[in-house]
């Protein structure tokens, strides 16, 4: 039993470090629940105004309507709600007064969850009414350089899981908890601990790569010397992750948080697009990150090893490479940079407990595209969904954008399986 | 402790609505991942699309109840069929990975704001299944024995989802001790083998997919009528997750695995909670250090460790045989 000791201090870590939010999620109880908000209309130029008369109906998850709040002379609404629980909240876009339109039409209804005792505040962003022809260009533009930042921020996290499955075999399904836990981890030192971001974020790496290196030296390894089979620990890597998600949701809460620094930015005017600071700054640092993994993998003795063992671990362990310590290092490799991913995944979209698993669907997708097993892939494959999933948003509704992405892996595993820079072998 | 309160609740998790869905579930799955050796971890969206198919059809169409039960199911093959194809020649971790997205592909869908008067979004579909109530034999009153005592509805729901879970289980039974069984357990055991004698694995394969598919839109069928509602997130993937612990738990390619499983996964989690409340209350050892909301988590990360320790340490379960598991091919 003592292999696994590894794993329960690791967690033990995990529990003691995010301790502190059970007892700040207490002290928020208290008086009655109710949602509130303001409605004011944010120009492009101009100072922001409050819209009066705005009617904004709630009603619970199951459809039961709970009442109409209608906002006031400072565009403020407030409405008591019968307890805690799921709601939804629908504008009513037709009480908006000419030439005020949601910012995005298909948020005209909210679905919000509302803790005990909590006043559970709702943004409904207010501009001029939807995007207007000639401005597609730039519109496409704009979700072009998102969809490179998204497609970066994939490829961090996903060259991890494709070395993981190249050298060990194992599909990782807990891997995106392993980017909220990066994430997560940095907003705790950067929120709760008030130290700034960029130390923060130096920081969540290096638990990030503890992590990796604990979970394999307590759960993967002795795993492997078990002789458990492969499907064994794919399951196995479900529970996995199923369970560190709801320890996140368990000690985070279920909000969605900013970090402390560079949550809002104005944009900077580049020719057609607007782009935000942070958006190139993360595609910057993603481009060093990834170019210094290549050159780990192309250069050094160590990335040699990584990638001589992916291709075929006997071979590799006969030529005198010690496979274990390959697969211990590519653990806090892999596990390193999708804590990084974490991080500006975080910064780009907040941080949420369930961030990180709603990217495995589109990390496979990147994976699988580039070929499963190949770092370079990896990274090529993960790019072109990012990209393709942010711009398909020109055409379909936003809230379906994953849905494409997660076709695109579906097309792929009928066209070519082996993905784009795979090689050609028996996948079934 | 109150612990003829805390038994009552378990005695009836165990038999209640929750048991007989994942039941049903799970049966579906020991189709595919017990007997056949498919992973498919896309459970939950053959239960969505059965559901969906019943909800659709009465509310957004208009079609009497029974016609919807077999548009449900009619969705449930065509799903099958469409997952199958690009799939069943794959390796089982890309089944795993494309199941999975697939059932994410449906719930996304149902709940997008483009399909609101089709699907009603996120708050979905309600009052569809008045027909099965209306057909109730038991008169109103409280029908149970002893701890379980439930309303003539849930009655009504228990005895015909029950007696889905005998008749599917009989089924299975039949099925297995059939040449065809035979043939789908020994693709389990050996691909090439039975491709070698002149089976057509890639056949046999899709029909368990199918088979194994509409039982779970039975249990997505037994889902919304029960609440008389449909939500998409009522079928998000630990909903797969639960049924593969069930299953695991109570034994892959025994047909009492899936009841065994469900009985014992509800009690259990039934006891837990409710001891975990009973320590959590302000005069319990641990005083305020979960919400109650809380609570209902910890219920998810105990069958994500409990699937980790099966796993580990008995991969058969309670019942099962360990040399009946499809785990170690890749």
């Amino acid at each position: 039993m003592r292999r696994f000791l590894w794993l329960v201090l690791a967690l033990a870590c995990t529990v003691t470090f995010f301790g502190p939010a059970v007892a700040q999620a207490q002290e928020e109880e208290g008086a009655g629940e109710a949602v509130r908000g303001s409605i004011v209309q944010r120009p492009e130029e101009g100072e922001p105004e409050p819209v009066e008369g705005v009617e904004i109906r709630i009603s619970t998850a199951a459809g039961e309507e709970i009442g109409v709040a209608t906002s006031d002379a400072e565009g403020n609404y407030l409405l008591e709600l019968p307890g805690p629980g799921d709601y939804v909240a629908e504008l009513n876009q037709e009480s908006l007064p000419e030439g005020v339109g949601l910012t995005n039409p298909d948020r005209a209804t909210l679905e919000f969850t509302v803790a005990s005792g909590q006043q559970r505040p709702l943004l409904f962003p207010l501009g001029e009414g939807a995007a207007r022809g000639g401005r597609r260009l730039g519109a496409f533009l704009s979700l072009l350089v998102s969809g490179i930042t998204f497609g970066f921020i994939i490829a961090m996290a996903a060259v991890g899981l494709s070395l993981i499955f190249g050298t060990t075999g194992l599909v990782n399904f807990a891997h995106g908890d392993l980017v909220t836990f990066g994430a997560l981890v940095a907003w705790w030192i950067n929120v709760r601990g008030g130290i700034h971001l960029v130390p923060a974020t130096i920081l969540a790496v290096i638990v990030g790569i503890v992590g990796g290196l604990a979970l394999n030296a307590g759960l993967w390894r002795p795993l492997r010397h078990r002789g458990t089979g492969l499907i064994a620990q794919l399951v196995i890597s479900i529970g996995l992750g199923l369970a560190l998600r709801y320890i996140y949701l368990i000690v985070f809460g279920g909000r969605t948080a900013p970090y402390a620094q560079y949550a809002v930015q104005r944009g900077l005017e580049l020719g057609l697009v607007r782009v935000a600071p942070k958006d190139l700054v993360t595609i910057a640092l993603s481009i060093v990150v990834l170019v210094g993994v290549a050159l780990v993998l192309q250069k050094t003795k160590i990335g040699k090893a990584m990638r001589a063992v992916s291709d075929n671990a006997d071979l590799a362990a006969s030529s005198g490479i010690n496979v274990e310590r390959v697969i211990q290092f590519v653990w806090g490799f892999g596990a390193g940079l999708a804590a990084l991913g974490g991080v500006l995944f975080g910064l780009n979209q907040q941080v949420h407990w369930e961030m990180g698993s709603l990217l495995l669907l589109l990390m496979f997708a990147g994976v699988t595209l580039g070929g499963l097993g190949t770092a370079y892939g990896a990274l090529v494959g993960s790019l072109v969904i990012g990209i393709f999933v942010q711009t398909s948003t020109m055409i379909i509704p936003p809230e379906m954008k994953e849905v494409g992405g997660l076709l695109v892996l579906i097309l792929v595993l009928l066209v070519r399986p082996q993905g784009i820079l795979g090689r050609a072998e028996r996948v079934g | 402790m109150n612990w003829e309160g805390i038994l009552g609740a378990a005695a009836r998790a165990a038999v209640g609505r929750d048991a007989v869905v994942f039941c049903l579930a799970a049966i579906g799955l020991n189709m595919h991942f017990g007997y056949t050796g498919l992973l498919n971890f896309g459970q939950a969206g053959f239960m969505a699309i059965g559901a969906y198919g019943l909800a659709v059809a009465v509310n957004t169409i208009g079609l009497p109840m029974w016609i919807g039960l077999i548009v449900g199911l009619a969705a449930a093959v065509v799903l099958a069929l469409l997952l199958g194809v690009p799939t069943l020649r794959l390796r089982a971790d890309y089944l795993a990975i494309v199941t999975i997205a697939a059932a994410e592909i449906l719930r996304l869908t149902f709940r997008s704001v483009a399909l609101r008067d089709v699907t009603g979004g996120s708050s979905g579909l309600t009052q569809f299944a008045r027909d099965f109530y209306t057909i109730n034999p038991y008169s109103s009153g409280t029908y149970g024995l002893w701890l379980v005592r439930v309303d003539e509805r849930v009655a009504w729901v228990l005895t015909v989802g029950w007696g889905l879970v005998i008749l599917l289980s009989l089924m299975m039974y039949l099925l297995m001790h059939s040449p065809w069984g035979r043939v789908i357990k020994s693709i389990r055991e050996d691909e090439d083998a039975a491709r070698s004698l002149g089976k057509n694995v890639y056949f046999y394969k899709m029909q368990s997919l199918i088979l194994g598919g509409v039982i779970g839109a039975i249990a997505g069928f037994i889902t919304s009528i029960s609440s008389q509602s449909v939500q998409p997130d009522t079928y998000s993937t630990p909903v797969t997750f639960f049924a593969y612990v069930i299953l695991i738990l109570g034994g892959t390619a025994r047909i009492f695995g899936p009841i065994a499983g469900a009985m014992i996964f509800w009690a259990l989690l039934s006891l837990t909670n409710s001891v975990l409340r009973a320590a959590v209350a302000p005069d319990g050892p641990l005083p305020g250090l979960l919400s109650g909301t809380q609570i209902g988590q910890v219920r998810f990360v105990l069958v994500g460790v409990s699937l980790m320790l099966l796993m580990i340490f008995r991969p058969q379960g309670i019942f099962g045989d360990r040399k009946e598991l499809a785990l170690d091919e890749r």
